[in-house]
């Protein structure tokens, strides 16, 4: 469904990615793993249209997507959940939600999945009419991915959902992912949680410094030599 | 001094201010821009007035509504060809195609029309008076203020209630999120400057009424005042401009009553005094944009 065909990226002289290729596959829970500037969140941000490979292809659904905007991105169905969320702090819950919608042509599919959404988060239909930027942290987390949610999305991008938040939220948020792959969304998942994420995912790419290091299974990667300096050093931050 | 009159007054001025800063202060909000050729769509709207009343036989509703329509599509056309191209450039490449604009427009009215002031012809109602509690209040004065409340509630509803106004907040909040969510830019953007421009046509409405005249230097002293009401008020807050506009009105009107009369000529340097001691004080304009901080939990 998506493939990232050796992408290079760069911020002015830095360079961000220096040939990444990944695949996800329709249905698949992909995660993308790795420490604080391995190139994780450029990765989203390419495939999202908000930054433009200077080399590579990325292809969704077979046709180039490399270089559109994001609106013409997210028209494909193609929903990005931003780290440090982004939700819009002076609109209500309601009015972020609508947004999340605008690219739905009918009125019957928001009501849809509006109804959906309230069923996996209660908590907005309570705050339904509040300003976002009132919400807590999980809830503020959890509006990100409802407005996400909102357009009925092909893939859905998470950008470390389970930044700064309490121990209990972080596991609210995960059973949250493994739910909606139960349910056969199709989700690349960018987190530094590496043992809860190889806990649901499918497959997993681990990166570093701009480049994948290893792929595969969860069961894979644990028994694979490479992971070990990426993991701990991991697990070393999250400790902190 | 302070009587009824002077109340009327200042309110009249303050409604137009907030018009102006408001026009000024909605594409600031999403692009943050500050366009300089905001002023020259009031002399846009200023000369459609008076091509269209001295030469056309059109009545005067309708010529001021040409004229708001006038300075919306100049506003739109100069997104189009003048902003649009350099807009991915830098922040810096659109301020300075603002004040392209600015000087493109001038010229063109100097060498189309002429450098000279021309009179424009104003209807009956904008000279004269009605009577409110024993004092004399110009029409002009009421039609401004009733525009302008009309005008705020109108862009109350589309911010409110449409999914196009939801948006332009959104842009305003968080462009690039808005855009992730499929809403496209030039439509957001087309929008403010459309906005804008309506704006300006409503301004040199009651602009010109006051001095019933347009030359082509018309847009600077408007574009100043939008530009401090916006900077009293808050760059990034619609609430702020209109404030903005109110609070510049209401002192440069108590400076025009108050200083005697020999320093009645440094008015405006008085004003700007008032405006350095807002800033030092609330940097960010009487109202920030960020009303919300995030609850911890």
């Amino acid at each position: 469904m998506l493939e990232l065909n050796s992408i290079h990226a760069r911020y002015g002289a830095i360079t961000a990615l220096r040939g990444v290729s990944i695949n996800v596959s329709q249905g698949e829970l992909v995660a993308l793993l790795g420490l604080n500037g391995a190139g994780k969140s450029t990765t989203l941000g390419c495939i999202a249209g908000v930054l433009k490979p200077w080399q590579g292809d990325i292809l969704f659904d077979g046709a180039s997507i490399a270089g559109k905007s994001p609106e013409q991105i997210a028209r494909l169905g193609i929903s990005l959940v931003p780290e440090g969320r982004d939700i819009f702090s002076s609109l209500t819950v309601d009015e972020n939600l609508r947004l999340g919608g605008y690219i739905l042509k009918e009125k019957a599919e928001y009501h849809r999945n509006l109804d959906e959404i309230f069923e996996l988060f209660p908590v907005l239909k309570e705050r339904f009419q509040q300003p976002g930027g009132t919400l807590s942290g999980g809830e503020q987390q959890q509006l990100a991915i409802a407005r996400a949610l909102m357009s009925s999305p092909r893939l859905l991008m998470l950008d470390e959902p389970s930044l700064g938040l309490a121990p209990a939220l972080v596991d609210q948020i995960f059973e949250l992912i493994d739910r909606l792959h139960q349910r056969g969304v199709t989700i690349l998942l960018v987190e530094q949680n590496v043992d809860r994420s190889l806990e649901i995912v499918d497959r997993a790419y681990l990166m570093n410094t701009g480049r994948i290091e290893s792929q595969g299974t969860p069961q894979q990667l644990r028994t694979h030599a490479d992971i070990e300096g990426i993991y701990m050093g991991v697990k070393g931050q999250s400790g902190k | 001094m302070i009587n009824l009159e002077f109340i009327i007054n200042t309110i009249s001025l303050g409604s137009l201010y907030a018009m102006l800063a408001l026009g000024l202060v909605i594409i600031y909000g999403i692009l943050r821009l500050v366009n300089f050729a905001y002023g020259e769509l009031i002399m846009v709207g200023g000369y459609t007035l008076y091509l269209l009343a001295s030469f056309s036989p059109l009545p005067w509703l309708f010529i001021a509504l040409l004229a708001v329509l006038v300075a919306m599509f100049t506003s739109l056309f100069t997104e189009l060809v003048a902003f649009r191209p350099v807009r991915e450039k830098s922040l810096t490449a659109m301020l300075v195609t603002s004040f392209a604009v600015s000087t493109l427009l001038q010229n063109g009215a100097l060498l189309i029309i002429s450098p000279r002031a021309r009179a424009v012809v104003l209807p009956q109602i904008f000279q004269t008076s009605v009577m409110i509690a024993g004092t004399s209040v110009p029409w002009r004065n009421i039609l401004t203020i009733l525009t302008s409340l009309v005008m705020l509630v109108l862009l109350t509803l589309l911010l409110r209630h449409t999914v196009l106004g939801i948006a332009l907040r959104a842009a305003a909040d968080n462009f690039t999120m808005t855009r992730m969510l499929g809403v496209p830019a030039n439509t957001v953007i087309s929008a403010a400057f459309a906005i804008s421009g309506i704006m300006a046509g409503l301004v040199s409405i009651f602009w010109i009424s006051r001095s019933a005249t347009v030359t082509p230097a018309l847009g600077a002293p408007p574009l100043l005042v939008a530009f401090v009401a916006t900077v009293i008020g808050g760059m990034r807050s619609l609430t702020g401009a209109v404030v903005g506009g109110f609070v510049y009105a209401i002192v440069i009107s108590l400076l025009g009553v108050l200083l005697p009369p020999g320093l009645l000529e440094f008015r405006e340097a008085f004003m700007f005094v008032f405006v350095i001691i807002i800033l030092l004080f609330r940097p960010q304009g009487l109202i920030s944009s960020k009303t919300s901080v995030e609850r911890v939990g």
